[in-house]
């Protein structure tokens, strides 16, 4: 693939990553914010391999690949256990949110 | 190298543009499960960008882990959520208190200074980036497989991957110790017996499927994890099938023995290889080929009972009185 | 562009209209079983034109298996859960659309 191709998807991942930060951020509600992290995780993953796929090398790059299935599987079991602790978390509360951004 | 085509430009912008929208769209969707069926398009659509960066074995994975395996657990853990009496509702979020208000915009701002810096960085650094695959196609032939990537998670970069599997079952361990009470099979209708024959016919393909991916992964695009996550959809469909939702008709011990395969042979490995060769995981070049591939079988199996003990939660372990 | 090409986009091209009548169908009909009926056949049968055409174009008898191979697994995975998804559908009350 072409350096312009790896640049466009690398940029793709840019977007990608902040709008998972603004909706992090925004986000009261546990399980948005775990989704936008996973987004985040997708647009680094993105940023990752789409600047290591062209440039000078003819081949692609197998260690960001490496990485990224790495991270892929990492990302999985994060969310597995942020899914966790957010039904615990409304298990206690009653909310699926944290205490201190509950308005009222 | 072939120069890009307006095809190809055409295709891989909307392609990003199509990235890009489904994001925007899953996380500011009103309704949680239209959110995660978002998600999953966007996880496909993932997967298809993936092939176009010739990062065939990146596509694998994300479709069955990223978004197969993560959607399924979203939809259980949003299952759980609505199925416990307290809970608020979904579309209640955003913008709320007064405090809200103010750090939309404040957030929007902070988050066009991340975007613009990390754009500007990655059209300075990438077209003279070197990067290592000059270095890992030098010594492919000494590692035992011909599968590039392969050859770096197994080989190459084995600690990382001997750290991956340690860091699942940790995830594992941490949920498992958490824990909810709140139990799906309970709040679920019966099963179908479409779903149950599904399932059964499903079995011998997917062992099939996931053992050829382990096979090839050593000279073609595959690998443990891509067979890990197809045999954990197997099982995430026969929990769903069964009427005690997820729990394991098998005794309690082999299935925790499973679970810990994956990151105990490659310590084992480690050490060995420590104290034989005095590098950690330095593989005899004779020997990396079958080596590589026990341990892949070994992680194959302890990544698809963790992912699968990751969806089914509590009711992994209860014993069915055998 | 020889003549295998051409056998093989002819099949591609009829099966790519075929998906997008099943994403009209599912964009424009009244109610979720019309919808589900829209994709399953309509895609299903996309797929298969898609695989016939990929499978003239195939490097060995071995890949062009393996592809009709897909098709069927998608046409099985396809057919139970549009039953799933019908049957939820009628347990939580949705009604079938009536002129």
């Amino acid at each position: 693939m072409t350096m312009a191709a790896g640049i466009l998807y690398a940029l793709v991942g840019a977007a990608l990553f902040g709008l998972g930060l603004h909706a992090l951020i925004v986000k009261t509600h546990l399980f948005r914010k775990i989704l936008a992290l996973n987004v985040m995780g997708s647009g680094t993953f993105l940023m990752l391999v789409g600047a290591g796929s062209g440039g000078i090398r003819v081949l692609p790059d197998a260690v960001p690949q490496a990485m990224v299935i790495t991270g892929i599987v990492v990302a999985v079991s994060a969310t597995a256990l942020a899914l966790t602790l957010m039904l615990r978390i409304a298990e206690e509360t009653g909310h699926a949110e944290l205490p201190g951004e509950r308005s009222g | 190298m072939e120069t890009m085509t307006l095809l190809g430009w055409a295709f891989d912008g909307l392609l990003g543009t199509g990235l890009v929208w489904l994001a925007w769209r899953a996380l500011s969707s009103p309704s949680l499960f239209t959110a995660v069926v978002l998600f999953v398009a966007f996880g496909l659509v993932l997967a298809l960008a993936w092939v176009r960066l010739d990062a065939p074995d990146v596509a694998l994975a994300e479709a069955a882990i990223g978004a197969g395996l993560t959607g399924a657990l979203l939809l259980g853990a949003l299952a759980r959520l609505h199925g416990s009496s307290a809970h608020k509702s979904p579309g209640a979020d955003a913008v709320r208190s007064r405090t809200r208000v103010v750090a939309w915009p404040l957030a929007a701002a902070a988050t066009l200074v991340v975007i613009c810096g990390l754009a500007a960085t990655l059209i300075v650094i990438t077209p003279t980036a070197v990067g290592l695959g000059a270095e890992v196609a030098r010594n492919l032939r000494a590692s035992g497989v011909s599968n590039p990537v392969t050859a770096v998670l197994l080989n190459f970069r084995g600690y990382d991957t001997l750290l991956e599997t340690a860091v699942v079952l940790l995830a594992l361990i941490g949920a498992r110790s958490i824990g909810t009470a709140i139990d799906v099979a309970s709040a679920s209708a019966p099963g179908s017996p479409v779903l149950e024959t599904f399932a059964r016919f499903l079995a011998p393909l997917a062992i099939l499927v996931g053992g050829y991916l382990l096979w090839v992964g050593a000279y073609a695009p595959g690998g443990a994890f891509q067979a890990g996550a197809v045999l954990a959809a197997l099982g995430v469909v026969f929990a769903l099938s069964s009427r005690k939702h997820g729990a394991m008709p098998a005794a309690e011990f082999p299935l925790r023995l499973v679970l810990v395969l994956g990151p105990a042979a490659f310590v084992v490995t480690a050490a060995i290889t420590l104290v034989l060769r005095g590098h950690l995981l330095e593989y005899p070049p004779v020997h990396a080929g079958v080596l590589i591939m026990v341990l892949e079988a070994a992680a194959t199996l302890s990544i698809g009972a963790t992912l699968l003990a990751l969806f089914s939660g509590p009711s992994f372990f209860r014993n069915n009185g055998r | 562009m020889s003549a295998i090409d051409i056998l093989s986009l002819l099949p591609i091209a009829l099966g790519g209209f075929f998906f997008l009548a099943g994403t009209v169908g599912l964009l424009r009909f009244p109610d979720v079983y019309a919808r589900l009926h829209a994709l399953t056949k309509a895609d299903n049968l996309g797929l298969g034109l898609i695989v016939i055409g990929l499978a003239v174009n195939a490097e060995s008898w071995f890949v062009a298996g393996k592809l009709f191979l897909i098709w069927a697994l998608v046409m099985v995975s396809g057919a139970s859960v549009a039953h799933l998804v019908a049957r939820g559908a009628l347990q939580r009350g949705i009604q079938p659309w009536r002129r």
